[in-house]
């Protein structure tokens, strides 16, 4: 059953009453718990990842040295072939077959490396994904008790301040109205500024020259002249 | 993110708000903590938050069981599923026997995302309830 169809069914069942607990509290920690044993195991499994892949690395160069010395001293065997010196030719065959067992063992605990790094990495993706499902399932469990808790504390609030929630109506009608109000105080106030400016026929009398002018650079200038004369 | 730095935050916005509104902020005593937001003006629709684990919680109740005409109850919900997804940032949501519109914010959203957040839903509050009032008593 999912976390939804069960929290469902708790509030169909009956424990709609506000503040009911809906989720067991002791059963949430135990979750939680198990999130945090879950959260510890990922970490572990990215260690040893990260151990195993280590290991891959150098086994993986290894090979290749071995390889590579395998390739080198079949070049020093014909080369003494060439010479028609078998003694040596013999004990160079002798050292190739000891690197190429050694070759073969390092081969097979790549191989055995290269499996465990891909199924390493399935496991955490697979750890990574139902961790953060379990998450999911617990945020759905604390939210929905952390909202019928809030619920319960506003509803109680307002009971205890004698003060209740408008009915939906009413609220908007009060809200509008406040609105409305403030919108005309406002264009009241727009008109009251507009006519209280005669400013604006002060304005058009200057423009025409009438009546008080503001005093120019000009103006002042010729009034310090005059005063120093 | 806790309820406190949320009041504080918007009781200290006073002037300097982006979104053009005035917030008052109330704590409420309870087993969880909850914050009471009165946008100035619009008191009478307050918006309730509380923050969980991961995530800050906005509320607005709309109108109970009782306020709403019943033999239009399916078409109520109907239009509650259909404007569900055009009303911005805020979805519809029943809580007992009151319905609400609510915003879920992520625990790291910034101050200011939850300033908006509180502006949108209060608009979007309004707007249900008047288009909704011919489903209502």
């Amino acid at each position: 059953m999912s976390i939804f169809k069960k929290i469902f069914t708790a509030i169909r069942g009956g424990a709609t009453e506000m503040g009911e607990a809906i989720v067991d509290a002791n059963s949430t920690r135990i979750f939680e718990q198990e999130i945090r044993d879950a959260e510890n195991h990922l970490t572990k499994a990215k260690r040893d990842l990260t151990d195993v892949m280590a290991k891959q690395m150098q086994t993986s160069r290894e090979v290749e040295r071995l390889k590579k010395e395998i390739q080198t001293h079949e070049g020093y065997a014909t080369q003494a072939l060439n010479q028609g010196n078998e003694a040596l030719a013999l004990e160079v065959a002798e050292k190739m077959a000891s690197l190429e067992t050694e070759l073969a063992a390092q081969q097979s605990a790549l191989q055995n490396f290269d499996a465990s790094v891909a199924r390493l990495k399935d496991l955490i993706k697979k750890s990574e994904r139902q961790l953060a499902d379990y998450k999911r399932q617990l945020s759905v469990v604390k939210t929905t008790d952390s909202v019928h808790k809030a619920t319960a504390a506003i509803t109680d609030n307002f009971v205890s301040g004698n003060s209740k929630l408008l009915n939906a109506k009413e609220s908007l009608e009060r809200i509008k109205a406040k609105q409305q109000n403030f919108d005309d105080r406002m264009a009241a106030s727009e008109q009251l500024q507009a006519e209280s400016g005669d400013a604006s026929l002060e304005a058009k009398l200057k423009a025409a020259g009438i009546g008080e002018q503001n005093s120019s650079a000009d103006a002042i200038l010729a009034r310090l002249k005059s005063q120093k004369q | 993110m806790n309820i406190h730095t949320i009041a504080q935050y918007l009781n200290d916005l006073a002037d300097k708000s982006d979104t053009g509104h005035s917030f008052d902020c109330q704590p409420i005593a309870g087993e969880v903590d909850v914050l009471q937001i009165s946008l100035i003006g619009r008191e009478e629709l307050p918006i309730f938050v509380s923050v969980t684990d991961d995530q800050i919680l906005c509320i607005t109740y709309l109108w109970d069981e009782s306020e709403m005409l019943s033999e239009r109850k399916a078409e109520m919900m109907e239009t509650m599923l259909e404007m569900n997804m055009p009303m911005p940032l805020s979805s519809f949501a029943k809580i007992g026997d009151k319905y609400a519109v609510f915003g879920a914010l992520s625990i790291h959203s910034s101050l200011s995302d939850i300033e908006h957040e509180l502006a949108v839903l209060s608009d979007n509050a309004i707007d249900v309830i008047d288009d909704f009032s011919e489903f209502l008593k």
